[in-house]
């Protein structure tokens, strides 16, 4: 019964993992970006509520109305200048510069809002949580963080799938030279996913805000490594993979809590290693993405 | 000496070096210029000045030394990597930890510290092996961010095992407890590990294998589509700098006394090795020494500003790495025909003066 209990907090938390996981896998998809600030970015969206918060009073749960367009507002500028000057370079550099990036705004927040932890209050829903049978406990707010994983998620691909801007995107992605032949401004579209990607990941760090405590050096520590494990695990290409990638990374950390709590980390990132060895383009991945 | 491929990036004056080469004229090559022997001396009169340094000046500027020449080991060994294989890595602190960690066990099996460091070293290169296996096929951002998680992983399995210190670390067992000594000991291993390392790397460029590794750096798939064994020349490079930065974790569990994995395992030595590098010039011998130098001048004089060091550094270094990709040696070495290593090739055309051709802006 203890295995079967950790492996519904595991998929719980793959909600979690797996909204993380999106933006990440969509910059990645688009313009072949993998941003080392991901992480980073999260953890600046859960100051910010926090920051929303305590100026306007909304309730927590609510503060992604505000934080959410300020990210997708900042994600599409920062992609037309800075990250657009690094790719025009090649793709190393924007490795490098969101290397820099991640650096700069971890200390920058260390900087404005000290190493202490803080942690988003949504009061009672903290504790709120129904059981099923006598062993498994499910709380309402992990519910809700993957139902709100599965609702992005759904309509992501909904987007790409069947709006004006989604088929700019795929289009971008599949052949970015045939799309501009085509007239399609590539750092337009580019810009738009990296808004789309900025909304996601603004979305995941108030989500794990919420979920447990922050400091300014979570971000590098956990959060990017959690959602490029989750996208690895998924395979590049599919939401519906991000998704599975990120609830098997979920229960494979729960599986590994079980047998001790110090190695719920490891048994994640040996999980990680292992699908990359068995089967390096993801396990819903398609072959060549690898 | 007559026409060989022209290696374009190297000549001053590509345009008409190769002009000459394709109307059949004969092209000249060279390695050394007139400034590589100056520092060819330069290098024999630093090494015997550092060498006997400890007898002249106080501990004080030794120790600071030593944190010198472990961060130019180490970005060293990631430009190596980096600017050369091509190979972006944010996890090279996996083998710096693992390197100290190496350093302990030995320790704890009585042997002395010291004559750890090359142990520590060859088993990180075992290590680098055993990882290569595993990322040989991942590029870019992919690899990079993997040998992230290499690095956690290495760190979260030391945590675990009690008789290395667990996760509250431990201090280093067998160093002579008598300060000046050991001070002047730590120098002395530091200084030889970054001769070592350096020439290493400097014969390792000028080899048939530097040959390919400048290819790769040029033109990745001009260097395979002209038969250059890209991948295996990968795996020495990736060995190579697994042991660098191995020697440098023992120094620096030897310098620190102590250990404790976080720190060990810090992903602050890669933001360390990557702004040097970039900073400096990415993809050249010199740029790490000239980072280094920036670095620790900023290090030295704004250390008591916290953080905003570091946000200074990130900064800088994303401006370099956007405006000036090949960092401030880059600068130098266009504008003034500069190389002090003698890695590259010279080209121009035969019965020239070469002056034309090397040196000054393009």
């Amino acid at each position: 019964m203890v295995w079967v209990s950790a492996i519904v907090q595991g998929i719980l938390v793959g909600g979690l993992f797996a909204l993380f996981a999106c933006g990440l896998s969509l910059m990645f998809g688009v313009m072949n970006v993998i941003n080392l600030a991901h992480g980073d970015l999260a953890v600046i969206a859960a100051y910010l509520a926090l920051g929303a918060v305590t100026v306007t009073h909304v309730p927590a749960i609510w503060s992604f109305v505000i934080v959410v367009p300020i990210f997708a507002g900042g994600g599409y500028l920062l992609q037309r200048t800075l990250l657009q000057a690094a790719l025009n370079r090649s793709v190393l550099t924007t490795l490098l510069v969101t290397f820099g990036l991640s650096v700069v705004i971890e200390n920058g927040l260390q900087q404005f809002f000290s190493a202490n932890s803080r942690a988003l209050n949504i009061g009672n829903l903290i504790t709120e949580s129904f059981s099923i049978g006598s062993q498994i406990t499910i709380a309402y707010l992990d519910l809700g963080i993957l139902v709100v994983a599965v609702v992005v998620l759904l309509g992501l691909q909904f987007f790409l799938s069947s709006s004006r801007h989604g088929r700019l995107i795929r289009a971008v992605a599949d052949d970015r030279e045939a799309a501009q032949i085509a007239g399609v401004s590539y750092r337009h579209v580019f810009g738009i996913a990296a808004a789309i990607a900025f909304g996601t990941v603004a979305l995941a760090g108030i989500a794990f805000g919420m979920y447990q405590q922050f400091d300014p050096t979570i971000g590098t520590d956990q959060l990017l490594l959690f959602a490029f494990e989750a996208v690895v695990v998924g395979g590049l290409g599919s939401l519906w993979g991000t998704l599975a990638g990120g609830v098997l990374l979920g229960v494979a950390q729960q599986l590994g809590a079980v047998y001790n709590a110090a190695d719920q980390m490891l048994a994640g990132q040996l999980f990680f290693l292992l699908v990359l060895l068995i089967r390096p383009s993801g396990i819903f991945g398609r072959k060549e993405t690898a | 000496m007559s026409a060989v491929e022209p290696a374009e990036h190297q000549a001053a004056n590509v345009s008409q070096v190769a002009e000459a080469a394709r109307s059949g004229m004969p092209v000249e090559v060279t390695r050394s210029r007139g400034s590589t022997i100056w520092t060819a001396i330069a290098v024999i009169v630093i090494v015997a000045v550092l060498f006997d340094l400890p007898r002249i000046v106080y501990s004080g500027t030794t120790n600071l030394l030593v944190d010198f020449f472990f961060l130019l080991i180490i970005s060293s060994m990631w430009n190596l990597l980096a600017g050369y294989a091509g190979l972006v890595s944010v996890g090279q602190q996996a083998f710096i930890g693992l390197g100290a960690y190496f350093v302990l066990i030995a320790a704890n099996h009585g042997t002395s510290p010291f004559m750890a460091i090359p142990i520590a070293t060859a088993a990180c290169a075992v290590a680098g092996l055993v990882v290569w296996w595993l990322v040989s096929r991942l590029r870019s951002g992919y690899f990079a961010i993997t040998m992230w998680a290499v690095a956690s992983v290495c760190e979260l399995i030391i945590i675990q095992i009690s008789s290395l210190g667990g996760g509250t670390g431990t201090a280093l067992p067998g160093l002579t407890s008598n300060p000046t000594y050991l001070d002047a000991y730590t120098y002395w291993a530091t200084v030889v590990v970054a001769v070592v390392g350096l020439a290493g790397i400097y014969f390792l460029l000028r080899s048939p294998l530097g040959l390919v590794l400048t290819a790769i750096r040029d033109n990745e798939t001009g260097a395979r589509s002209t038969g250059s064994r890209v991948a295996r020349t990968r795996l020495v490079v990736f060995v190579v700098s697994a042991a660098g930065c191995g020697a440098a974790g023992a120094l620096y569990i030897i310098s620190q006394q102590f250990v404790v994995p976080p720190a060990a395992f810090s992903v602050s030595f890669s933001a360390e090795m990557i702004f040097i590098t970039i900073i400096g010039g990415i993809g050249t011998i010199e740029g790490p020494i000239i980072g280094t130098i920036i670095f620790f001048t900023l290090q030295q004089t704004l250390s008591h500003y916290g953080v905003w060091y570091w946000i200074i550094l990130g900064i800088i270094a994303m401006a370099v790495a956007i405006w000036a990709p090949r960092g401030i040696w880059g600068l130098v070495s266009e504008n003034f025909g500069v190389r002090l290593f003698p890695v590259g090739y010279y080209l121009w055309p035969a019965g020239e003066s070469p002056r034309r051709f090397i040196g000054g802006k393009r």
